[in-house]
């Protein structure tokens, strides 16, 4: 496990596109946002939390397709399941290198954004931290798109629109505890639905993408 | 005699050719009488008018759009366990249908809203849940479409089923949670005191049966449909190698 | 130990390519697939390395005994040939890549980023793979492809000397590696009949 996960990284720095990809991706985003609405700081202010939320998915959703693809084309996924490792650890560890690679940078690139967009200052704090919670769980969900798309030609397209709906939750939870945070109000009940949403993807969908890729590989 | 014997293509076959008139006839007999029934025979309310009447539409439909999905998961979830083909596409023969009803309950519930709330759409819970069940449906039916080998399609649609389904529970929660809404309460229910005038419910509920009915029978001629396109499609193979 | 694969039918794309194949492996053994395109010699390998179900029959031995390598080498081109061949011997966990390397004869290419190497170079990459997972069933698909003749007798070395450790190999191939141990299977008598569909029925479009 922990060889694959170094490989992954290891693969992710060398191709240069896994860091900086996503997170030029959410740059560019949030900074349309102020061209789109006008720089009116108040309204930014009030926004900015739905919308780096949003970026953030969106700038995951981006890199998704690469988590199984290329160990696809090249045979690694068919030599990995037949390795001694079982694929429910092999999806789970390709998530959270996945995660590592894309929602960590993302979680610590929003507080700079954040700045850009005039979120008020209780809102960091929040900010940071649903992320950094939330993340995981959309980089879970990704891998189970990724696995059910894994051997169709042109799977991206079809990919965001199987994952996108099945992010909902995780966006309308992790935006409200930051917007409850800006606005003073308690956090725990949308910050708990966020746990709980990125512990029960940790916990279930590493054998659903698993099953998935078994499948695909007949 | 077990259910699963209709889990043989051929059986299912015979006994749906059976079925399939009396069940369509039986839907179009129940939807014109419920329809006409809540139409033209029943008073108009004394705040929303004439356009109360729509319900007649709207409610079957909403019904029918979630109970698709469930039929699905059920469906899928048969496949998954005891591999009877007929099961899994019969899924994928409602899945359609499923998002005609979504669509449909989402149109009459814009055209009913216009003048009820003075807006075709609001993000209410209810309203914003049959667009998250839209967009599952969606995904389903293009998750089919896009793969080739069609056990390899089964088994990945049912998994996306499972998933969507906890994911959509998940969903109705957050939306709940996220607004709270302007739709009215339940039109139909047997325990609580706010629901519509016995002189809306009954055609009401002959409007189900027979949008019920209708499910059932569509469902049937797709999935005689799909299993033909299957043989077709296993003949062609045979010929290709002979 | 040893591998038996009794009256086995396989399936491609949904139908059945192959009806009824029964063989046996021991240790020391060499078996050689033979027959045209498509007969099923990759989805016969596929089936017993336990990447697909078969239609029936059984297969006895257990999948940890097994290593397999297709038509593709799972090679990431950005890491280097000792960082590709340590990350299979990680997840296999076996240690030592150097055998392996010498074997295949990569110890001068070891440092070399793997998108540098040319394709017959990828291929002996490919085998050494097969070196570090310390398996004792080799099911291979085809290994000599985009081989020179020096890295065939490369690679029928390192067979022999697989053989003779007491492991054993089922592989697909045109080519006569000169290995004497090795037995050939002609696959054309297990071809599956194409029986026409009986009329009226619906069943036979789900075999």
């Amino acid at each position: 496990m922990t060889a694959l996960l170094l490989r992954d990284l290891t693969l992710a720095l060398r191709a240069g596109g896994g860091f900086g990809l996503s997170l030029a991706f959410f740059l560019i985003v949030t900074i349309l946002v102020p061209f789109g609405v006008g720089p009116e700081g108040g309204t930014l202010g009030r926004i900015a939390p739905g919308i780096l939320w949003v970026g953030a998915l969106l700038a995951c959703l981006l890199s998704l397709d690469r988590i199984f693809a290329l160990d696809h084309e090249d045979g690694t996924l068919d030599l990995l399941a037949t390795a001694p490792i079982p694929l429910e650890t092999v999806t789970a560890t390709k998530a959270l290198a996945h995660w590592l690679t894309t929602g960590l940078p993302l979680t610590l690139a929003a507080p700079v954004l954040g700045v850009l967009l005039n979120l008020p200052v209780p809102g960091f704090f929040w900010l940071t931290l649903s992320l950094a919670l939330g993340t995981p769980a959309l980089s879970m969900i990704g891998a189970f798109g990724a696995a059910l798309t894994v051997g169709l030609k042109r799977g991206g397209l079809l990919l965001s629109l199987l994952v996108l709906p099945l992010y909902i939750p995780t966006l309308i939870f992790g935006a409200d505890c930051v917007r409850r945070g800006v606005e003073g109000l308690p956090t725990a009940t949308p910050f708990l639905m966020l746990v709980g949403i990125t512990l029960g993807s940790i916990a279930i969908l590493p054998f659903a993408a698993a099953a998935a890729i078994r499948v695909n590989l007949r | 005699m077990s259910i699963w014997e209709y889990a043989n293509p051929k059986k299912f076959m015979q006994t749906s050719a059976w079925a399939l008139p009396w069940v369509t006839g039986l839907a179009v007999v129940t939807l014109v009488a419920g329809l006409i029934w809540g139409f033209f025979f029943t008073p108009d309310d004394f705040r929303m008018g004439s356009t109360v009447k729509i319900i007649y539409i709207h409610v079957p439909a909403a019904i029918m759009a979630t109970g698709t999905w469930f039929m699905m998961l059920a469906a899928s979830l048969v496949w998954l366990i005891r591999r009877h083909h007929v099961s899994v596409l019969a899924a994928k023969a409602a899945a359609p249908i499923g998002t005609t009803m979504t669509l449909i309950g989402l149109f009459t519930g814009a055209i009913w809203g216009q003048p009820m709330w003075g807006t075709w759409w609001a993000w209410d819970p209810r309203l914003t849940a049959f667009l998250i069940l839209f967009l599952f449906y969606l995904g389903y039916i293009a998750l089919w479409e896009a793969i080739e080998d069609p056990d390899t399609a089964a088994d990945l649609t049912s998994v996306l089923c499972l998933v969507g389904s906890v994911f959509a529970v998940i969903s109705r929660y957050a939306v709940l949670f996220w607004n709270q809404g302007l739709h009215q309460g339940s039109s139909l229910s047997l325990d609580q005191e706010e629901h519509v005038a016995d002189v809306y419910a009954w055609p009401l509920w002959v409007s189900i049966i027979g949008f019920g009915l209708l499910f059932v029978s569509l469902v049937l001629i797709r999935t005689r449909t799909e299993i033909r396109k299957r043989r077709l499609r296993a003949l062609e193979a045979r010929e290709r190698m002979a | 130990m040893e591998l038996t694969v009794t009256d086995l039918s396989i399936a491609r794309g949904g139908l059945p390519v192959l009806t009824g194949v029964s063989l046996r492996l021991g240790p020391g053994r060499a078996l050689v697939l033979r027959g045209p395109n498509g007969i099923g010699k990759t989805t016969l390998l596929r089936t017993i390395a336990g990447l697909q179900p078969p239609l029936s029959g059984s297969i006895g031995l257990p999948p940890e005994d097994i290593a397999y390598a297709g038509h593709a080498d799972g090679i990431k081109p950005t890491l280097s040939v000792t960082e590709n061949l340590r990350f299979w011997a990680r997840i296999f966990g076996t240690g030592d890549i150097a055998p392996a390397l010498g074997a295949m004869d990569l110890v001068a290419l070891a440092e070399r980023p793997a998108q540098s190497l040319s394709a017959g170079q990828k291929r002996r990459l490919g085998l050494a793979r097969l070196l570090v997972t310390g398996r004792r069933f080799w099911l291979l698909d085809e290994p000599t492809v985009s081989l020179d003749v020096a890295s065939v007798a490369l690679f029928a070395g390192a067979v022999r000397a697989h053989l003779a450790q007491g492991g054993a190999a089922l592989m697909a191939t045109h080519i006569d590696l000169g290995i004497a141990e090795a037995e050939v299977l002609d696959l054309t008598a297990f071809r599956a009949a194409s029986a026409a569909p009986a009329p009226g029925g619906f069943d036979e479009a789900f075999a």
